[in-house]
């Protein structure tokens, strides 16, 4: 379809592709290569934040360690916020780790100059500009309150299916599925679309023109990490939250 | 690929994201409006609307970004192209 803008690729401009991959062959499964890459820069460089920030830890926090003190107390609110302050606390982990690696993927893919790689087909990106890191986030966070729910209220869970009435069951069920599928369409859509919005802005006006568009972005992917984040945390909030327990909650 | 589905993907995509944004805009004008009004009203609850505020302008959006999903679907990877 946009065989005329491919035309038009030179050294420095993305090339407006979607859907070229770069695979690399596992047995038999072919695997994104390119999203492998920047996801692993992306692992990489949060796991070697943390280790600077928490190697010497002094009561009186300075430079990083402040920093990420100030980023730990932002998730834990979120988690806090949304499960409840009695059992929030074994699921800052991994609200931390969802919000923590979309948001540092979404920024790579507008701040870092991924372009300038040259692959020998595809080009690096966001990895969240790929469905299936989406998809594969999404999934987890299902995992998660199902397991949340069933671990906190054992085989009660199941009752929330037929509540408020047995009539709801189908819509119930149906949500399950909408879940992760609303989830990683969000994240995989905005990021995309943002690229997309760069791309073709570049490819129009290369200078100055499209920095508005390049801030924005950086403005929705910010909120895309935080809704995620705050999606997740809200699931499994309600997966614990059982009936009887409302009224002890407003005590609070 | 069969020139008729190209050109029926083509106006599909274009109306799935057309579409898409009316009923978002119509929300997230209501939202601002309200958001506004209830700044107007408490000025010291500035912080807090806000933050609710953009929040929820970026679920409005979210249905627009689905629309648009669909649309670039049809367009790179369209699963009639045959």
């Amino acid at each position: 379809m946009l065989n005329t803008i491919n035309s038009l690729d030179s050294l420095i401009f993305a090339k407006l592709e979607v859907g070229q991959q770069f695979y690399w062959q596992l047995g038999n499964l072919k695997i994104h290569g390119q999203v492998l890459i920047t996801s692993w820069i992306v692992i990489g460089l949060l796991v070697v934040v943390s280790f600077l920030a928490s190697r010497s830890i002094q009561r009186i926090p300075s430079g990083i360690q402040n920093f990420m003190e100030y980023a730990l107390e932002f998730i834990r609110d979120i988690a806090k916020n949304q499960i409840g302050e009695k059992e929030y606390r074994p699921w800052v982990p991994f609200v931390g780790t969802l919000f923590l690696f979309i948001f540092v993927s979404n920024w790579s893919g507008a701040l870092v100059p991924w372009k300038l790689v040259k692959l020998p087909v595809g080009e690096l990106a966001a990895p969240t500009n790929d469905i299936n890191t989406t998809v594969a986030l999404a999934l987890l966070t299902s995992l998660a309150y199902f397991y949340a729910g069933f671990s906190k209220r054992g085989i009660g869970y199941v009752a929330k299916y037929i509540q408020p009435t047995p009539i709801l069951l189908p819509i119930n069920i149906l949500e399950d599925f909408t879940k992760p599928l609303s989830l990683s369409f969000r994240l995989f859509g905005n990021i995309l679309a943002d690229e997309l919005v760069v791309g073709v802005l570049v490819l129009l006006v290369p200078l100055f023109l499209p920095l508005p568009a390049m801030g924005l972005g950086l403005f929705t992917s910010a909120i895309q990490a935080l809704i995620f984040a705050t999606l997740a945390a809200a699931y499994i909030g309600e997966a614990m939250e059982g009936h009887g327990e409302h009224e002890e909650e407003h005590h609070e | 690929m069969d020139p008729l589905v190209s050109a029926a993907s083509v106006l599909a995509a274009a109306l799935a994201v057309g579409l898409a944004a009316i009923g978002p805009g119509l929300g997230q004008g209501n939202a601002a409006g309200r958001a506004v009004e209830g700044i107007a009203r408490q000025p010291e609850a500035e912080g807090k609307i806000r933050g609710t505020l953009l929040l929820s302008l970026a679920f409005m959006e979210a249905l627009t970004i689905y629309g648009l999903v669909v649309a670039l679907v049809l367009l790179f990877a369209n699963p009639f192209a045959g």
